[in-house]
Formats: structure tokens, C-alpha cells, sequence
């Protein structure tokens, strides 16, 4: 009975003592970045700061109102062309997926071959993307979309192929041992069974590329992002708060759709 | 209200036979939802192509430039202006904004998640949280950035509560969906038993979270690491994204930019590693 307590007291004891270790890592890991980086913690307490500086200047205003419609034109050209980059790119990563996939592949090379090319898409920053198409497509809408097109690619290449691999071998095998071709395997047996899948993956990707877009727009000088650093260098806040907002309802409008949309798939 | 003589009917027989009805395929709400969703993605995307390319616009000359610079990146890389250290510590610096936001972003959003949770929380405070998380998420981090580089000056400051802002907003979405994933009898069982919130939370709630919360962490500091690129970039916050930006669009030296992009990638691999190898863990 007694040792039974001791044990207890132990184990207790020996949790604390495990989780007293991972708060002071933590916090001495804390305390080295901070440090590294220069940054003070009492920031992290002004955060009211920020958002009272935001509610203050942000208020579009009277003047403000002038730039209603550049910004709504800015804003539905920053849409479209986040969707058409993402169509695009889905159609390119769905036929790149289905030969790369370990399951469909007609040789395991390629498959190598695919996921690195993806890999490399996906990790190279979109800052550099952005960078290099500017030089060579200057300040334009196809600036931005090839930015996004790419980084796109790369993602839904290897979300794609993950749902494809998921997918199994055994329906393949089942259908091919029917006599169906290669190409029936994937219009008639796959295809239909991840449509659901990879309708959940483009919805995401649209919804992210939105709000990236407002970046590339930033860097390649197109779209909302462009008309926001404009308004903010120039100290015309209130136009600034205007872009900000329409942002929000562009992102939070296309997150009710894309959640509707999921809801009749279910 | 049904009338008493109508509800007594004699039932007549249905004919026998073949009966024809629609068939099930064009009744299917799932093959009409994704038919109507693609039609409507391929007309935008039909639509915006044809007018995004300006006119007088060479694209074949655009191509070979952009094809030429592709080749400096890559099988070029070579430093000018920068030394090979200077650059790992820039490096450094952006890893090291990544992690601490999202140390903060995760320890911040743990305690939102369990204010948001459909299993602890009154359904008032759930919508609430969610939706002003919701606002925080669509507002991108970059302008988060630019808005705090005004109130702080620019710098760390900014950079960390500027990409922590949106970290948290996102975390408590996904730490919060993981909490609402386990099953309300546990929580009931204990609360009968006359257990604490506290109990419920250190005793149910955390042992179950722990594998999602770390990948979905995990998955926050691949996206911070990016982002804190990118702001640096965008918003002169320093760190590699901030070199990036320089030898890209003031020296227009693209082999200097062929080298942080290896850099970078470099990083990203062993990153991607790490997470096969927490995928493959998960799996076992």
C-alpha cells in the first residue's frame, strides 16, 4: 500500500518535472529569438495599439469615397485572375498528378521527376517568382498570374497526387482485370471517385490564392495590392482602410462560397 | 389541417409494369454541384485569359528573357554584393521569425481554441471568436505587417505581431476543429463524474489534441517561414525575403538571387523531411 503511494507520488512528480522542462525550453527559446531578432515583448502588450491606430485612420472617410471605384475594379480583376491562375494550374497539376502518381505511373522515374519538379515550384518563394516575372513580363496582370500559376502548380501537383496514391491500388487492379484501358481506368474508375477530393483542393487553392494575390500585387505593382501600397505610402488612409475592407469581404465572401459549395459535396 | 373524410382513401394499385422516372445521375446534387462549379471556373477563366496579356505586348521575347534569367538562378548562383555568412545570418533571421511567431502564435492560440471549442464553450462565445477570427484570417499577413511597421516602426516589432496576428487567427480554427473532433460522451462521462473544467481540459481534451496540434504547428511554420520571406520583401522587414528583394529589383542581379534561392530551398528540404518523417510516425 505504501509503495503504491510512493509509485503514484513518483509518477506525479516525474510529470511535473516533464512538463516544468518543456515550459522553461520553451521559454528560454523564446528569449534566444527575441533576442536574435531584436524584438522587445512589451510589444506583443501594445497590440491595442495597432488596432486603435487602425480604427482611427482606417475609418474611410468622406474623401475616401472618390476611390470606390478603382478600388472595386482593382478588386475583381485581383479575383479573377487569382481563379483563372488556379484553373489553369489545376488542369496542368490534375494530368501531372495522374502520370506521376506511384500508383498510375508508367515508370517510377517520372513519378521522381514529377514530385521534385513540384517540390521545387512549391519552395521557391513566391517573392522570387514574383521578382523574376517582373523583370521579364514587366507591370502587368500576367506578371501576377504566372506568380501564382506556379506556386499553384506546385502544390496541387502534390495534393493531387497524394489524393490519387490514397485512392488505392486495388480498385486499379480490380478495373484493369475487367479488360479496361489505361484511359478508361482514369476516366471511368478514378476520376469520378476524387472528383470531391480534388473540388475541395481548388476551392482551397482559390481562397488562398485571393489572399496572395494581394501580395503579388504588392511586389509586381498590379491589382488590389498595388492600389493599397499606393494609398498607404501617400499617407491616404482612409482609401487604404477602404482597400483593407473590400479585402475582407472579397476573402471572406469567397470562404462562405467555397464552404457552401463543400456542404453540397458532403 | 386534413379533413376527416380525406384521410380515409382507399389505396390504389399502382400499374404494374415498367415505370418511368428521371434517372438518378441528373439527380445526383454532387455531379451537378461540381459540373456547375467547373462550367463557372472555366468561363472566368476563358473570360479573364484573353484580356490579362497588354497589348503590344511581345511574348515571345518575354519568354526567352524570362527563360534567360531562369538559367542565371539556376546554373549561375554567385555572390557580388553579399558574402556567403552575411546571408546565412539573414537566413537565420527569418528562421528564427518564423519560430518565434509561431511559439507565440500556438501558446495564444491554444487558449483561443479552448474559448472556441463547440465541446467547452457557449455557442455565443464560439461564433464570436470564430468570426472575428475569421476577419483577422481574410485581412493578408503582409498588410498586417505594414499597418504595425507605422505604429512600431519598422523592424522586429512589426514583423513578429504582424505574422503572429495572422498565425493565431489560424491556429484557433484548426486547434479548435481538432477539440471539436472528440466526442462529446467523454466530455459528459467526466462532467458527470464531477470533474473541473480544468480536469476535463488537462485530462481529456489535451492527450486527444497533442498529434493534431503538432503537425498543424508544424504546418504554421512551413507557412511562417514563407511568409516571413515575404514580408520581408514586401514590407522592408528585414531577413533573407529583404536581400531577395534588393539584388532583385535595385541591383537586377539575378545570379546573387540564384544563390538565396538555393539557400531558401535548401532549408525547405529539410523541412519537407521532417514532415515525412512526423507523417510516417502518424501513420504507424
Amino acid at each position: 500500500m505504501n509503495s503504491n503511494v510512493e509509485e503514484m507520488n513518483d509518477f506525479f512528480t516525474k510529470k511535473r518535472f516533464k512538463l516544468t522542462l518543456l515550459i522553461v525550453i520553451l521559454g528560454a527559446a523564446y528569449i534566444g529569438a527575441s533576442m536574435g531578432l531584436g524584438f522587445q515583448s512589451h510589444s506583443l502588450l501594445n497590440i491595442q495599439d495597432g488596432i486603435a491606430w487602425l480604427i482611427q485612420n482606417f475609418i474611410p472617410n468622406e474623401a475616401s469615397k472618390g476611390y470606390w471605384h478603382e478600388i472595386v475594379q482593382q478588386l475583381l480583376r485581383t479575383f479573377l485572375v487569382a481563379v483563372a491562375a488556379t484553373s489553369c494550374a489545376a488542369v496542368i497539376s490534375l494530368f501531372l498528378a495522374v502520370i506521376g502518381a506511384k500508383t498510375l505511373t508508367p515508370a517510377i522515374t517520372i513519378s521522381w521527376v514529377i514530385r521534385g519538379f513540384s517540390s521545387l515550384l512549391r519552395n521557391i518563394p513566391i517573392v522570387a517568382w514574383a521578382m523574376i516575372l517582373l523583370f521579364s513580363f514587366k507591370q502587368n496582370d500576367l506578371t501576377g498570374f504566372l506568380a501564382l500559376f506556379f506556386m499553384t502548380l506546385g502544390f496541387l501537383t502534390r495534393a493531387f497526387m497524394e489524393t490519387i496514391e490514397d485512392f488505392g491500388t486495388e480498385k486499379i487492379q480490380a478495373l484493369q482485370a475487367t479488360g479496361a484501358t489505361y484511359l478508361q481506368v482514369i476516366f471511368q474508375g478514378l476520376l469520378p471517385e476524387i472528383a470531391v477530393a480534388l473540388m475541395s483542393w481548388i476551392l482551397y487553392m482559390i481562397e488562398n490564392n485571393v489572399r496572395d494575390a494581394t501580395l503579388v500585387g504588392l511586389l509586381t505593382g498590379t491589382g488590389v495590392g498595388f492600389i493599397f501600397n499606393l494609398y498607404f505610402k501617400s499617407l491616404r488612409y482612409g482609401a487604404a482602410g477602404l482597400v483593407v475592407l473590400s479585402v475582407i469581404i472579397l476573402v471572406v465572401t469567397v470562404e462562405l462560397i467555397s464552404n457552401l459549395i463543400g456542404r453540397l459535396l458532403s | 389541417m386534413i379533413k376527416p373524410e380525406n384521410q380515409i382513401s382507399i389505396p390504389t394499385q399502382l400499374p404494374s409494369g415498367p415505370r418511368l422516372s428521371i434517372p438518378l445521375r441528373f439527380r445526383d446534387r454532387r455531379r451537378v454541384t461540381i459540373l456547375l462549379t467547373l462550367a463557372v471556373l472555366g468561363y472566368i477563366t476563358l473570360m479573364t485569359l484573353p484580356t490579362m496579356i497588354p497589348s503590344h505586348f511581345k511574348l515571345t521575347e518575354a519568354l526567352m528573357s524570362f527563360a534567360e534569367n531562369i538559367k542565371i538562378m539556376f546554373l549561375q548562383p554567385r555572390l557580388v554584393n553579399t558574402t556567403f555568412i552575411s546571408l546565412l545570418g539573414v537566413l537565420g533571421q527569418s528562421i528564427l521569425l518564423a519560430f518565434l511567431t509561431t511559439l507565440i502564435g500556438s501558446v495564444l492560440a491554444f487558449f483561443f481554441a479552448l474559448a472556441s471549442t463547440r465541446r467547452l464553450a457557449p455557442t455565443s462565445l464560439v461564433l464570436g471568436i470564430q468570426s472575428f477570427m475569421a476577419v483577422i484570417r481574410a485581412i493578408p499577413t503582409v498588410l498586417w505587417v505594414l499597418i504595425y511597421s507605422v505604429v512600431f516602426g519598422l523592424g522586429a516589432n512589426a514583423a513578429v505581431v504582424g505574422i503572429t496576428f495572422h498565425s493565431v487567427a489560424y491556429l484557433t480554427k484548426v486547434y479548435a476543429d481538432s477539440m471539436d473532433e472528440l466526442s462529446p460522451e467523454i466530455i459528459e462521462t467526466m462532467q458527470a463524474m464531477g470533474l473541473k473544467k480544468s480536469a476535463i481540459i488537462r485530462q481529456a481534451i489535451i492527450p486527444n489534441l497533442i498529434p493534431s496540434y503538432l503537425s498543424w504547428t508544424f504546418i504554421r511554420f512551413e507557412i511562417n517561414f514563407a511568409d516571413a520571406i515575404a514580408v520581408g520583401a514586401a514590407a522592408g522587414a528585414g531577413g533573407i525575403g529583404y536581400q531577395l528583394f534588393m539584388s532583385s529589383s535595385f541591383y537586377f542581379n539575378f545570379h546573387e538571387v540564384g544563390v538565396m534561392v538555393y539557400m531558401i530551398l535548401a532549408f525547405a528540404l529539410v523541412l519537407e523531411i521532417i514532415s515525412y518523417r512526423l507523417r510516417a510516425v502518424k501513420h504507424q
